[in-house]
């Protein structure tokens, strides 16, 4: 059981959600949760969040973004407040994860809300004082979709890049990339295969899949492509 | 079920008459696509429909034989052992009782047999007597291979998972042999109205 | 390429409470093409129940089905399975 102690908007769409979760284990940044959520009549929905906070003693942090026909994340999103409840198993999930001992050069590209699990991991390594070499690629459809676009930008430097793609609406004076990622965006993005960096994936199948593809014909080795595929509507 | 989650209602459940909706399902308006593999996309020109085993003579059709068939138009209410249940679903097929006309047999078990490896048993009575249809249509379009096309099994007075997507041959036995969800924790039988769900209920 | 189909992390909850451990960076090898994968790799569909298949060949490696009072899990389809131990 976690309660819940903040609701903030990160985009038009999407809310962090602060948990306080008593006799919270700790997690891995990569974790998700389960949340199950209970209505009177006793109908019952599961979905699975990822985890966007570093690990940080009993709190919590999920980024939720609001589908429209979901199910479950409209009510994360609009209706809980401080001071509810919510049911949750975890932290889950201990293929998807990167630890700071295991150093760098790291690529992570991420789909829309697939950058929450990703997220944990930028954060975890600053948390940590790590100077792995770190590489985000940061796909969204337009500028003010762009999830944690404000804290990336604190945070990028020398040792943490992070380049962003809008995929449908750009900015006038836009000069980054305006496409779906594919292999010659990865090409000049990505360490080089012979860096053997570690890769993590995570956002809707379809793009999980491309980018994986992708990141094998340059000639990564797919044992270091780690992936997360969220569902199509997976709220 | 101790904790309710404040102000969560979930999914539009309508309120449809309770009569209708076996014990422990809820109504949706939506068509939620479950599957337990990739779609499988066989073109027409390859596609065919088998009635096999213990009968008198093996019967295939292709799918062109198949389509000259007699079909009809039904409407049914459908009932997944996931507690969704559609109601008033219109499909148009071809009736089991036609594909099996004429067929000499003295099997009382069947096995469906689908692209894709997936397999459900049924006693044959529960496929005849206007109890069961392959379809190609859904409201009025041809069936999307999400759905289960170009064609699927179509049993409504049981669970869903008895009626198979992308079926390609009923196969008639002596012997009873549970399939693919039966062989792993569903009910062999199925019966929603007796929320026969999980082997033992 | 089915954009519903997910993957092992999907099932790392249900995986957790079966086997006590968290699986999904356990190695199945594949009973059909004998490739080795963690589970959070396998493809993951969920309909009645939950089918984990490989993601090379497509074989069906695992079946869950989950009720109220028993777990129902068929794993024929993975030769060996090879669970790390996790750290103290």
């Amino acid at each position: 059981m976690a309660d819940v102690v903040d609701v903030a908007a990160e985009t038009a769409r999407t809310k962090t959600i602060a948990f306080d979760v008593p006799e919270w284990p700790g997690h891995r940044a990569g974790q998700h949760v389960d949340v199950r959520l209970t209505a009177e009549d006793g109908y019952q929905a599961e979905r699975s969040y990822s985890i966007a906070s570093a690990p940080d003693g009993a709190r919590l942090e999920l980024t939720v973004e609001r589908l429209d026909d979901g199910e479950v994340s409209p009510y994360l999103t609009d209706e809980l407040r401080p001071g509810d409840r919510i049911e949750l198993r975890g932290p889950v999930g201990g293929y998807f994860v990167w630890e700071p001992a295991e150093g760098g050069p790291v690529l992570l590209v991420a789909g829309g809300s697939g950058v929450v699990p990703l997220m944990a991991m930028i954060r975890r390594r600053a948390a940590a004082g790590s100077d792995a070499e770190m590489r985000l690629l940061f796909s969204s459809r337009a500028w003010d979709d762009v999830i944690y676009r404000d804290e990336l930008e604190r945070r990028a430097g020398d040792r943490l890049l992070v380049v962003h793609t809008l995929t449908r609406v750009q900015p006038d004076g836009w000069t980054g990339y305006a496409r779906r990622i594919d292999e010659a965006m990865l090409r000049e993005v990505a360490p080089g295969p012979n860096e053997r960096p570690l890769v993590f994936v995570c956002g809707p199948t379809p793009f999980v899949e491309s980018v994986a593809n992708a990141l094998v014909r340059l000639g990564h080795e797919p044992r270091r492509i780690k992936t997360e595929r969220f569902g199509p509507t997976g709220g | 079920m101790s904790f309710v989650s404040r102000g969560f209602h979930g999914r539009r459940r309508s309120d449809a008459d309770r009569g209708r909706v076996p014990p422990g399902q809820y109504v949706t308006p939506d068509f939620p696509v479950l599957s337990a593999g990739p779609t499988p996309r066989t073109p027409l020109d390859q596609w065919d429909f088998s009635v096999t085993g213990e009968v008198d003579e093996p019967r295939r059709w292709s799918w062109d034989e198949f389509r000259s068939l007699p079909s009809e138009e039904v409407t049914h209410d459908i009932h997944c052992v996931t507690k969704w249940s559609k109601l008033d679903t219109v499909w148009r097929g071809v009736s089991v009782d036609t594909l099996l006309d004429g067929v000499d047999t003295s099997a009382e078990h069947t096995v469906q047999l689908a692209d894709g490896g997936y397999t459900t048993n049924l006693p044959l009575e529960d496929l005849t007597g206007g109890r069961a249809w392959i379809v190609f249509e859904y409201d009025g379009e041809p069936l999307d291979p999400q759905h289960g096309g170009p064609a699927r099994m179509l049993v409504p007075h049981l669970y869903f998972w008895k009626s198979a997507k992308w079926v390609r041959e009923l196969r008639l036995q002596a012997i009873d042999e549970p399939g693919f969800w039966e062989t792993n924790g569903y009910n062999n039988y199925g019966d929603p109205w007796r929320e026969q769900r999980y082997w033992g209920d | 390429m089915d954009a519903s189909r997910l993957d092992g992390n999907s099932v790392a909850g249900l995986l957790h409470e079966i086997f006590g451990t968290d699986m999904t960076p356990a190695l199945g090898t594949c009973g059909n093409c004998g490739v080795d994968e963690p589970l959070g790799a396998m493809h993951a569909y969920r309909s009645a129940g939950v089918v984990l298949r490989c993601p090379h060949c497509n074989h069906m490696l695992v079946k869950i089905v989950d009720s109220e009072t028993a777990t129902w899990i068929s794993s024929t389809g993975v030769r060996t399975l090879r669970i790390p131990k996790q750290e103290a």
